[in-house]
């Protein structure tokens, strides 16, 4: 598949700009605003599957290979667990302590600003890869599971 | 109120085509119309969080499950249903409606929260002390990444080795399909 018309092609490359900044922007202020981790890490995915539609699957796998996908999949879960794991081994010793508000910001007022909340902001970053980076692999994997399965059966209509 | 029994009312007009159509095209949009209803649902309820999300996941989902169907040749359903599977899918819906009937009788009124009637719930605790204990202003965030950081875990463990199965198991298939194209 090469992808779509001309008229497609140049919508999509100014709006893939614009959708992966308000992913990051979701991502980023999951801890002041409506949002998080999850849907800021899915919208991250439509924007590359935008990109997959518009210009085809190849052009898609040129800026994000299968094989980084799945790495940033992987890196994503391990620092989340890391960060469960910080609050673990220093401090009160409990899965998923808030070590930095505790120990750090708990007393410097810091609410409604953008560094605050200790580890929910490492915790949204790190689910937001995760989920990015899946939910791409799942769109991409299945695209080209799709297209040999197209290629391989005889097709019934003409 | 009237705008949910609309709402209601278009999700449930949905649903049933989505069951009852032969289209699996038009079957697939129906599913993507509940969830957008259900995410304007969310939004009029005052939970934008829930809102974002469904409406985010619904649409990459749609587009996923449009593409698998129109990727096949056979996009129409044919031959009946079975017997025993229509028996035991009526025999089981009974069951969840009772239970349902139930349930529904002792929730609180639509729209109020549950924990409202229940005094000294962990919600209101979560409620008064969220942000001066975690420091986060969406009390949302606070809740799923900190107080119930666990069950997130839980989540990002399920999500992860559902991806890792899925990426397999395509990927042998592929594989295997090649090779049968190539003998």
């Amino acid at each position: 598949m090469k992808g779509m018309t001309i008229i497609v092609k140049t919508v999509s490359s100014w709006v893939k700009v614009l959708i992966f900044l308000f992913g990051i922007n979701i991502i980023l202020f999951g801890h002041l605003t409506p949002g998080g981790g999850f849907a800021g890490g899915v919208i991250l995915a439509a924007s590359y599957v935008l990109l997959m539609l518009a210009f085809g699957r190849d052009f898609a796998e040129k800026n994000l290979s299968l094989t980084a996908a799945s790495q940033l999949d992987c890196v994503g879960a391990l620092m989340f667990a890391a960060v469960a794991l910080v609050g673990l081994l220093y401090g009160a010793a409990s899965f998923f302590w808030n070590l930095i508000h505790q120990q750090y910001l708990a007393d410097k007022a810091t609410e409604f600003k953008l560094v605050s909340a200790g580890i929910i902001p490492l915790c949204n970053i790190a689910i937001g890869l995760k989920v990015g980076a899946s939910l791409f692999l799942v769109i991409l994997t299945l695209s080209i599971c799709c297209k040999d399965f197209k290629h391989s059966t005889p097709s019934t209509k003409e | 109120m009237a705008v949910f029994y609309i709402l209601l009312v278009f999700m449930l007009i949905a649903a049933i085509i989505a069951v009852e159509t032969d289209d699996l095209l038009s079957s697939v949009i129906c599913v993507g119309a509940v969830g957008v209803g259900g995410s304007i649902m969310f939004l009029l309820l005052r939970a934008p969080d829930i809102a974002i999300t469904q409406i985010v996941v619904e649409v990459l989902g749609l587009i996923i499950l449009i593409r698998a169907t129109i990727a096949r040749d056979l996009t129409f359903i044919t031959g009946d249903r079975e017997f025993f599977g229509l028996v035991v899918s009526i025999v089981i819906m009974f069951v969840i409606f009772l239970a349902g009937v139930r349930v529904l009788g002792n929730l609180s009124p639509f729209g109020t929260p549950v924990f409202s009637k229940v005094l000294g719930a962990a919600s209101q605790t979560y409620i008064a002390e969220g942000l001066q204990k975690t420091g986060a202003a969406n009390i949302v965030a606070a809740i799923i990444l900190d107080y119930r950081g666990y069950d997130t875990l839980g989540e990002a463990t399920v999500l992860f080795t559902s991806i890792v199965g899925a990426t397999v198991m395509l990927r042998s298939k592929c594989r295997k399909s090649l090779e049968d194209k190539c003998q």
